[in-house]
């Protein structure tokens, strides 16, 4: 029988289907963080449970830490206080704890992979919803609630029915500045932030295929703000080569058994997705948003669409722009920028710190912005510096922050203040996601880079 | 967590007729710092409601004494964004006890049921015959019945049908949870774990 890869893996982690109900699944590897962890555990313990297996679950702080200074005590009461319940749980429990200033600390999304906790074929949850990160590997990645991780931890398992599958094909050549970023925002765009809900999503086609794992990274983690509970891509030779050798992939025979198994998780000929849908690479230029949610972005030299040309309501849309300060019909070029941020588990890891790097190397921060660069993990951070990427940006006029997600969320004090512009490399243009009022536009990197340098919109295509 | 069992719900409403509403406005990430559930219904929504100086909003439907009720009634794609639970939270703690959407994005969805908000979706067209019956009039009552899986505007007799899998809503009438499930089923995971490869 033809399966996708999506049944393959599903199907091997059910340990029992309920009838009428959703399935029984069981959750190979769980990462936790400070902020959506601390309830869950106060749960366990109202019901004497115990962690059924602490070295299934790996804990991590990010949401809610700062970014300098991180060897002095952190000084909001309550971020300090969440992050002292992760390290006591994670104690109490037997579960490993990469706190601040450990050093493999960084965000979850960045850490997992990066260390070789992430395996094609697995099943992934976290309490964020950019878990699907994940499925760049093959896995099968999602985020959750809180009671579900205090199932996880108690049972390993979390109640899920199975959801519809979908697969997008991308194929063609990407033009020059055309990032992976601009792929998922493209699609986006085109699917509306809803356009995926019920399903998991499978990327195919060459564009998908010539990526780094640092590229379909970046696509995965961004299935979610179409409404996908995940999305992956089967793992192949890019994938084995990344995760070979990382400190707790396996080793030796055991490496090569799994190999063979991986290279069996793809898609069969034949088999069928509730829904299909076909892209052209050439189609798509640099992108950035310009309104509150994913879904509203464009190519970067494209002006922002009449509210009648958009589907859904009319009302909501002119809210949005008179939020942002837009209106119908303006080019995003040449709007001033107040801030950039590079970093997330979206655009935080070295590749991004590259394409940044390209653009404003030899050149000048401009004085209009406040730049914040913000690796993923201390592992990026030192390839940063290792790759002489710390010379290019300091000559540049610019600083490096220390790991955490920092303004994606603005948790801690890194929030873009009220009515400010951002362009941020992150995945979120929520009202006030960057702080309370803030005013976000998501894009790549080089988009990025390109506003930091000139201090408005700015097409990279131009300074590549 | 424990939470009250649902089988009939009657209420008015609260309408908030917005599209996409994502759950950074529901509970902003600033209140997610505690480290217990405690006190969320105070923040939610809380930059709609509430001017940087902590004055309400006039405008903002929650401030708005002609509007109350156990049902929020909101637009499409509600609870799209981020995986925090304490969306579903604010929305219990603040006393609602359903919520109403042509379309619930997934996780928002699950979450609710698993703190026992019911997620009700109807038809685009039953949404409006609901937002314009208590624009109508506020006092107007709307019942939710989960075992007929019925949701029914008392003014003027019209209803809908919704869907909810049998298992969860075993679970809602009965008030358990997945844990309690889980829990009765522990050897048959842990043989399953035993299986696995990695
Ligand atoms: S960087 Fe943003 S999206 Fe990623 S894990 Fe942190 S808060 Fe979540």
């Amino acid at each position: 029988m033809s399966n996708t890869l999506f049944d393959k893996v599903w199907d091997s982690h059910v340990v029992r289907k309920i009838e009428g109900g959703p399935d029984v699944f069981f959750i190979d590897r769980h990462f936790i963080h400070e902020v959506t962890s601390p309830v869950a555990f106060l749960g366990l313990k109202s019901r004497g449970l115990k962690v059924l297996y602490p070295e299934r679950t790996f804990a991590t702080a990010d949401h809610n830490t700062p970014t300098l200074n991180q060897h002095l005590p952190v000084e909001d009461p309550l971020s300090a206080n969440q992050l002292k319940a992760l390290e006591d749980n994670s104690n109490e429990y037997g579960i490993s704890h990469w706190g601040l200033g450990h050093q493999k600390n960084g965000i979850v999304h960045v850490v997992g992979p990066e260390n070789g906790i992430t395996f094609p074929g697995a099943t992934i949850v976290c309490g964020d919803s950019h878990t699907s990160t994940h499925g760049a590997f093959g896995a099968i990645a999602f985020g959750i609630g809180t009671s579900e991780v205090e199932m996880v931890l108690s049972t390993q398992c979390i109640m899920q029915p199975k959801p519809k599958k979908m697969r997008i094909n991308v194929n063609g050549q990407l033009g020059k500045g055309v990032t992976p970023k601009d792929v998922a925002l493209y699609i986006i765009s085109k699917l509306s932030t809803s356009g995926a809900t019920g399903y998991f999503v499978e990327y195919a086609g060459d564009v998908f295929e010539n990526m780094t794992m640092e590229g379909r990274m970046t696509v995965c983690n961004l299935s979610i703000e179409m409404g996908a509970r995940g999305g992956m891509i089967a793992p192949d030779e890019t994938t084995f080569t990344y995760l070979k050798d990382k400190p707790l992939s396996l080793k030796g025979a055991e490496w090569d058994k799994a190999v063979a198994h991986w290279k069996t998780l793809k898609t069969d000929a034949g088999a069928t997705f509730d829904k299909e849908l076909n892209f052209s690479a050439s189609d798509i230029e640099p992108m950035i948003t310009y309104g509150t949610n994913p879904g509203m972005g464009m190519g970067i030299s494209n002006n922002i669409p009449n509210a009648e040309a958009v589907e859904g309501g009319v009302a909501t849309y002119k809210k949005s722009l008179e939020y942002m300060g837009y209106s119908e019909n303006d080019s995003m070029i040449g709007k001033k920028i107040d801030y950039v941020f590079l970093g997330s588990c979206t655009n935080g890891r070295i590749e991004d710190f590259r394409a940044f790097a390209s653009i404003v190397k030899g050149k000048k921060k401009a004085d209009n912005v406040t730049a914040w660069l913000v690796p993923g993990s201390h592992e990026v951070e030192a390839l940063i510096k290792e790759e002489g990427i710390l010379d290019i940006i300091h000559e540049a006029g610019f600083t490096l922050r220390q790991p955490g997600c920092s303004a994606c969320l603005a948790m801690n004090d890194d929030k873009i203040p009220a009515g400010k512009y951002a362009v941020s490399t992150s995945n979120r243009n929520f009202e006030g996601r960057q702080g309370p009022g803030s005013r976000t536009l998501l894009a790549s990197p080089l988009v990025a880079a390109a506003a930091a340098v000139t201090g408005v919109v700015t097409d990279p295509r131009e300074l590549l | 967590m424990a939470y009250d069992k649902f089988n009939i719900l009657k209420s008015t409403a609260v309408p908030l007729p917005l599209e996409n509403v994502d759950t950074d406005q529901i509970i902003p990430a600033r209140f997610l710092k505690a480290t217990e559930r405690k006190g969320f219904g105070d923040n939610l929504f809380r930059d709609w409601r509430y001017n940087v100086d902590n004055t309400p909003k006039e405008s903002f439907v929650l401030n708005n004494p002609i509007y109350s009720g156990k049902i929020l009634v909101g637009g499409k794609n509600f609870g799209s964004g981020s995986s925090r639970e304490h969306a579903a939270w604010a929305v219990y703690d603040y006393g609602f006890r359903c919520v109403v959407s042509s379309f619930f994005a997934d996780i928002f969805r699950n979450n609710c049921l698993n703190v026992g908000v019911l997620p009700v979706q109807v038809s685009a067209e039953f949404s409006e015959k609901i937002f314009s019956a208590i624009y109508d009039n506020s006092n107007t009552e709307i019942e939710v019945n989960l075992e007929k899986q019925t949701i029914t505007i008392l003014s003027t007799g019209e209803q809908d049908t919704f869907d909810i899998n049998s298992y969860k809503k075993d679970n809602m009438l009965n008030g358990f949870d997945d844990i309690d499930y889980l829990q009765s089923m522990k050897g048959e995971i842990e043989t399953f774990a035993n299986d696995l490869m990695l």
